[in-house]
């Protein structure tokens, strides 16, 4: 395994990486996939890669060209110097002005924060990923270049554009998880300094992963997803969904599109409606049998929850925040109740809450609570026998750790889950793990990142499900249930069991939570989680 | 000599009452900023708290009241502040040294503190009642100080060592040696002249009674009273320097829990917040990235509001 032996060394041997992982060196995964040797082998960059970008590691996330000038260095440099300046200003950083200033005067950098961070320690320890590598060598550079204040005090860096690049391209090696936040006994937080990095490089550089801006938020703020939905093909793909839905569940639903004076203006996650299209057929299929008064939007955004910029751009994410504001405004609803995406749950719930004033601070509800409460009010007869299979509970950072909604799964999925058959992960609730895929992994896979989130980011997710399920037979046809009430985790963990083709060697199967309500309805055909492999 | 330790012992009080104060207002005047709050928040009512539950696992939680727990908090934070138990929990290793570092800082803040106490009502108050409380206030402070030094003094080591362990070097400034040895040495000093010259604590309990009686009569003599200025000065110093580091995480510590991770307190419709809210987004935005498309003068509700549909 190749790390590195100190901060300086971010400057330093331009064009190697930095940090190398054997895959042989990891821990094995748990069985039945304990034989490392097994393995999927870890697809190498492309020397083509390596020779156009900046190196940092065994991947690349963000793209940055080498400069071939000395005036393209410098402009490296000091834009970054330039958007940090920034990051201490009140008009330009109001937004996390206080959080980045606290993370920054305050870490003791006395590493209890690195055993929380699945990424350290999938990497075997490696330094390079260690959550306060990255933050120190952003407190170094503060402290000597914009501070002014001597290396003696807070330790000595050398800046130049390699830096630079490669702490651009090392803050898109966290998952914003926050797990290493938790644990400070201080308060710092060096996954909002991963955070503020990415801030730096997009709000000031303009230098972000394309996944994330180009075919991500500015897609979502130009077409009105970043699935590149329309409008248009929105309605023809809901009435699809809906056809099918019926068909499978005998249990006729259309879903109501721009009803001005519902209740609930539900926004799905536009990945929902595209690759697992189950999951708005089933809340249209719950909502219509509770007699719920509920509409989606054709308007553009309205129809997409995403809002990629609460990973990296305060902008971008204002601006989609708003704009979804701004239609549930427009078609007078009580309430936005947000599907099953948890960043979208965030964004619009938490961090949009200093952001959206008068007529546009409509309450947003998570669909963790309407579904609870229409399971409590008993208006679905539930039979728990038709999900007489195990079942485990994926918990999405965004909804545990980052607001708290722990306990209304739970409780739908003992109103629908015969007893005995739902376990835990081991930790769970505000102390579980990423699944992998946070702060935009999910839909990045440019060169061979999406082999080094397999490898780094998703393992310790995966070895929890093993976990979960060891107490059960490993045998393929014995179906197992992974519920994950989160688009992009369920992007991740899609992504993970094809990966170690994990339903086809050990029945794990993975899905939504409206999909087990659905699954237990008395009124509807069973079987509408099908064990297909989607 | 013994007045040079005097007005070196006011000074370091006023310099740190200032400095404290100026950190405080620092971090209270920030302003609001993105909702960033992390679970579990420990005023959170109804149990929620136990799992990390919050108030967004109500129905229709904008129209309820929040039960806000100040129980709650302080279940949290009095043993955090006394046993340091995030650290215990999460790094054992380094609790072993920094929690009797921590913990001998309080008894020595809580014994000079106690001293000043008494001093002011031997100072002040009447026999009658200044000889009782001044004897119980004796008989307790030796042992105290004591402990608190030594406790002090083997944690400042221990994490002195930590610090030059192969795990820490590298992200170890001189800063933070000289921090640690500043503390062996004051307190090391301290602890000198107490088992050499001043079991009792007389000595020390005299200058602080002068102290608060602005009596700056001499104390001690050869090299008790030499030690005794030496302890003083190096103890005002260090109380002194405190509030300029990062050592005065104990004020910014109140604000990243209290302002950040348990700041949860919605921006309701009409409420409070919505003015200050306004007021921030009309501030203007320099980020130079062309798709912010700023100019420094348009506000971030002007960049917000832009049509990006084109």
């Amino acid at each position: 395994m190749k790390q590195p032996n100190s901060v300086k060394d971010m400057g330093k041997n331009p064009g190697e990486p930095l940090a190398q992982i054997n895959q042989f060196e990891q821990i094995p995964l748990p069985p039945p996939f304990d034989k490392i040797d097994e393995e999927p082998e870890f697809a190498q960059l492309s020397d083509a890669a390596r020779e156009k970008y900046v190196v940092l590691d065994d991947t690349i996330a963000v793209n940055i060209e080498k400069p071939t000038t000395k005036e393209e260095e410098d402009k490296l440099v000091n834009g970054f110097l330039s958007g940090l300046e920034k990051l201490m200003s009140v008009d330009d950083n109001w937004t996390f002005l206080q959080p980045f200033e606290m993370s920054m005067e305050h870490c003791a950098k006395c590493h209890t924060c690195s055993d929380a961070c699945p990424i350290y320690e999938e990497s075997g320890e490696n330094e390079l990923y260690r959550p306060v590598y990255r933050s120190e060598i952003l407190r170094r550079i503060y402290f000597k270049y914009i501070k002014k204040a001597s290396p003696a005090l807070h330790g000595d860096i050398d800046l130049n554009w390699e830096t630079v690049a490669r702490l651009i391209e090392l803050s898109y090696r966290c998952n914003l998880c926050r797990r290493c936040a938790q644990t400070c006994p201080i308060g710092a937080d060096n996954a909002l300094l991963s955070r503020e990095i990415r801030k730096i490089a997009s709000m000031e550089m303009g230098i972000v992963p394309k996944e994330l801006h180009d075919d991500g938020s500015v897609l979502q703020l130009q077409v009105g997803s970043s699935t590149g939905m329309t409008p248009m093909i929105l309605k023809d793909n809901i009435e699809f969904i809906d056809e099918d839905t019926a068909e499978r569940t005998g249990f006729p639903v259309e879903t109501p599109f721009d009803k001005v004076g519902a209740d609930i203006l539900l926004i799905h996650n536009a990945g929902e409606i595209m690759a697992w299209p189950e999951n708005p057929g089933a809340f249209a299929t719950v909502f219509e049998a509770a007699g719920l008064s509920w509409t989606l939007s054709s308007d553009a955004i309205g129809y997409d929850g995403i809002n990629y910029g609460v990973w990296y751009d305060d902008v971008q994410f204002a601006r989609v925040a708003v704009r979804h504001a701004a239609i549930a405004k427009k078609l007078g609803v009580k309430k936005i109740v947000l599907g099953e995406c948890g960043h979208a749950h965030k964004a619009l719930t938490v961090i949009a809450d200093k952001v959206l004033t008068g007529d546009l601070n409509i309450p947003r509800e998570s669909s963790m609570v309407t579904l609870r409460d229409v399971i409590r009010s008993g208006v679905l007869k539930l039979d728990k026998s038709r999900n007489d299979f195990p079942v485990t509970l994926h918990d999405p950072c965004n909804l545990v750790r980052l607001m708290g909604i722990v306990a209304p799964q739970r409780e739908i999925i003992d109103a629908v889950v015969p007893e005995g058959r739902f376990r835990e992960m081991a930790p769970h609730g505000v102390e579980n793990y990423c699944c992998g895929g946070g702060s935009g992994f999910a839909i990045m896979s440019g060169h061979n990142f999406q082999d080094w989130r397999h490898r780094m980011t998703g393992r310790r997710k995966f070895r929890q499900i093993l976990d979960a399920f060891q107490d059960e037979s490993m045998d393929p046809s014995h179906m197992k249930y992974l519920c994950a009430p989160c688009s992009n985790c369920k992007g991740q963990i899609r992504d993970i069991i094809a990966y170690y083709d994990a339903f086809e060697k050990a029945g794990i199967y993975y899905g939504g939570l409206v999909e087990l309500i659905v699954n237990a309805m008395v009124d509807v055909q069973p079987g509408f989680i099908d064990w297909e492999w989607h | 000599m013994t007045t040079l330790a005097y007005v070196v012992a006011y000074l370091g009080l006023v310099f740190f009452l200032i400095a404290c104060v100026a950190r405080f207002m620092m971090w209270s005047r920030m302003p609001m900023h993105m909702r960033w709050e992390l679970y579990p928040v420990a005023h959170e009512g109804g149990g929620k708290a136990a799992y990390g539950g919050s108030y967004l696992e109500d129905t229709e939680w904008w129209k309820k009241k929040r039960e806000v727990s100040l129980i709650g908090e302080l279940k949290v934070m009095v043993p955090e502040i006394l046993f340091l138990v995030a650290l215990r929990e999460h790094n054992k290793k380094l609790w072993t040294r920094s929690f009797p570092f921590h913990f001998g800082l309080y008894l020595v803040g809580g014994v000079t503190a106690l001293m000043l106490v008494g001093g002011l009502i031997v100072g002040y108050l009447p026999e009658s009642i200044a000889g009782p409380v001044g004897k119980i206030i004796s008989s307790v402070v030796p042992f105290l100080g004591g402990a608190g030094l030594v406790l002090g003094i083997i944690g400042a080591v221990g994490l002195f060592m930590r610090r030059r362990g192969r795990e820490l070097r590298d992200y170890t400034a001189p800063a933070d040696l000289f921090n640690l040895i500043f503390f062996i040495a004051a307190f090391g000093v301290a602890l000198v002249t107490f088992v050499g010259f001043d079991r009792d604590f007389s000595m020390v309990e005299t200058f602080i009674v002068n102290l608060v009686t602005f009596n700056l009569a001499p104390i001690g003599d050869g090299t008790a009273g030499i030690l005794l200025i030496l302890s003083v000065v190096l103890l005002a110093l260090l109380v002194a320097y405190i509030p300029t580091t990062h050592m005065s995480h104990f004020i910014g510590k109140y604000f990243a829990y209290h302002s950040i991770r348990w700041s949860d307190e919605p921006n309701l419709a009409g409420g409070k917040q919505e003015a200050e809210i306004q007021e921030l987004l009309s501030r203007p935005v320099t980020w130079s990235a062309p798709h912010i498309n700023a100019d420094g003068k348009k506000s971030w509700l002007d960049v917000t509001l832009e049509d990006q549909s084109k």
